[in-house]
């Protein structure tokens, strides 16, 4: 065998190998996907009922609680950045990293100093390699978050939030998460989830015809919000957390479909300029054998006369 | 027809039960509060402990709530909680280890979850 077609055989044998693994990386993807999508699914009953009550207790009574407040003059503003662990998933970290730097930027022309959190090894790494200060950050659990997992997330971030500025606490909170559309469309989207805005949740509540009715709060309305308000936050992180993964999973799916393509399509390529290499190979050996039985008869026919 | 109200105990993570029933004991924060049809709207802050849903079916079905919320409008009674387990789900014997384990740690908060396990477990 020519050296040429051993060439193109040995590498179409390795694309070969990279299509079946990127075939195989899809079709997981594509199993987590409806997996983390059901997920979202279930956790939905939760966080409604939460913003009827967060609704509930808003309206129906004229608490002030610092959680709701927003500060005469905000200083300080976190923000978490939902990344994730593991690339491989196309733009889907970049995306979420730039909506980070976008916000974090706007914040600072408004003057207020930014801490950032983030969960996810690709945005720690991101932030660490650019030798920027990172406040706190989670890894390990972003393909399948846990509840519980959001509440890790959320303490520090509610501790912050209720401490004065001045001894290092913040007064805005501000989430960055990759929201999922559809299997085609995810995207970066950036919410302020501290202080909360209370018309905006009632306007986010499903039934916004309903006349809520006046509640008998047990044991008062302010000890009711007080615990109301860090579960809807975390509620709120468990959710960004879910989408997130699950457009991660979509992200990766879509990556790996395009390099399985990709693969099909080199296969066919490298197949191709084989055939060719074998055919030239084969016709090279003809005309040498033609060429050389013709200069033997030449020869013999030399030699008789 | 006795009157009715529609429960919805929803975890974190899932709807743990839905359905009609005549009578919810749950326990707040002030004490333990009993909800029939017909009460008026309220909204609490739950404890740990057993929730106890009497259904129309004249069933008892027994819950294990771990801290939550209960509100009530309309006949329509929600429970919320972070982490709800139905009693006939409590697997009895992974309880009394978790009790025994948070006792010999010292952790209460733990302790307390495993005892509201086994308490709606005997309360079935």
């Amino acid at each position: 065998m020519g050296a040429q077609l051993r060439v193109y055989k040995r590498r179409i044998r390795s694309v070969t190998a990279t299509k079946k693994i990127t075939k195989a990386m899809e079709m997981i993807a594509a199993s987590r996907v409806v997996k983390a999508q059901r997920k979202v699914a279930a956790s939905t009953p939760y966080a409604t009922e939460l913003t009827r009550a967060v609704t509930a207790v808003g309206t129906g009574s004229n608490t002030r609680h610092p959680l709701t407040t927003e500060a005469d003059n905000p200083t300080r503003a976190a923000v978490l950045l939902l990344s994730s662990d593991r690339g491989l998933a196309g733009a889907f970290n970049s995306n979420a990293i730039k909506a980070a730097e976008q916000l974090t930027a706007k914040l600072e022309a408004d003057g207020k100093q930014v801490d950032t959190y983030i969960v996810g090894r690709r945005g720690v790494a991101h932030y660490n390699f650019r030798e920027r200060t990172i406040s706190g950050q989670w890894t390990g659990f972003t393909d399948e978050p846990e509840y519980a997992d959001a509440k890790q997330v959320a303490a520090p971030l509610i501790e912050a939030i209720e401490k004065d500025t001045a001894e290092g606490g913040v007064d805005e909170l501000h989430i960055v998460y990759t929201e999922f559309v559809s299997m085609m469309t995810q995207t970066a989207v950036q919410a302020q989830l501290l202080p909360l805005k209370l018309d905006e949740v009632a306007a986010e509540s499903p039934a916004k015809d309903e006349i809520l009715p006046l509640y008998d709060f047990e044991p008062s309305a302010e000890d009711v919000l007080d615990a109301l308000l860090p579960r809807y936050v975390e509620s709120r992180i468990y959710n960004a957390l879910l989408q997130s993964a699950a457009s991660k999973h979509a992200a990766t799916r879509r990556a790996m479909k395009s390099a399985t393509d990709n693969a099909g399509e080199l296969i066919e390529t490298l197949s191709r300029l084989a055939n060719a290499a074998r055919q030239a190979e084969i016709t090279q050996e003809i005309s040498e054998i033609v060429g050389g039985a013709g200069a033997l008869a030449d020869a013999t026919a030399g030699s008789d006369s | 027809m006795a009157a009715e109200l529609h429960v919805e105990l929803v975890a974190a993570d899932r709807q743990v039960w839905s359905g009609e029933a005549t009578l919810v004991v749950a326990r707040t924060t002030s004490g333990d509060i009993g909800v029939m049809p017909g009460h008026q709207p309220l909204l609490g802050v739950l404890e740990s402990g057993p929730v106890t849903i009497r259904t129309s079916g004249g069933e008892t079905v027994v819950a294990a709530v771990h801290g939550g919320f209960i509100s009530f409008a309309d006949n329509k009674l929600s429970l919320l909680a972070e982490i709800a387990e139905l009693s006939d789900e409590i697997d009895v014997q992974r309880a009394e280890r978790a009790l025994e384990r948070a006792k010999s740690e010292a952790d209460a908060s733990a302790e307390r979850r495993a005892d509201v396990r086994l308490r709606a477990v005997s309360a079935r």
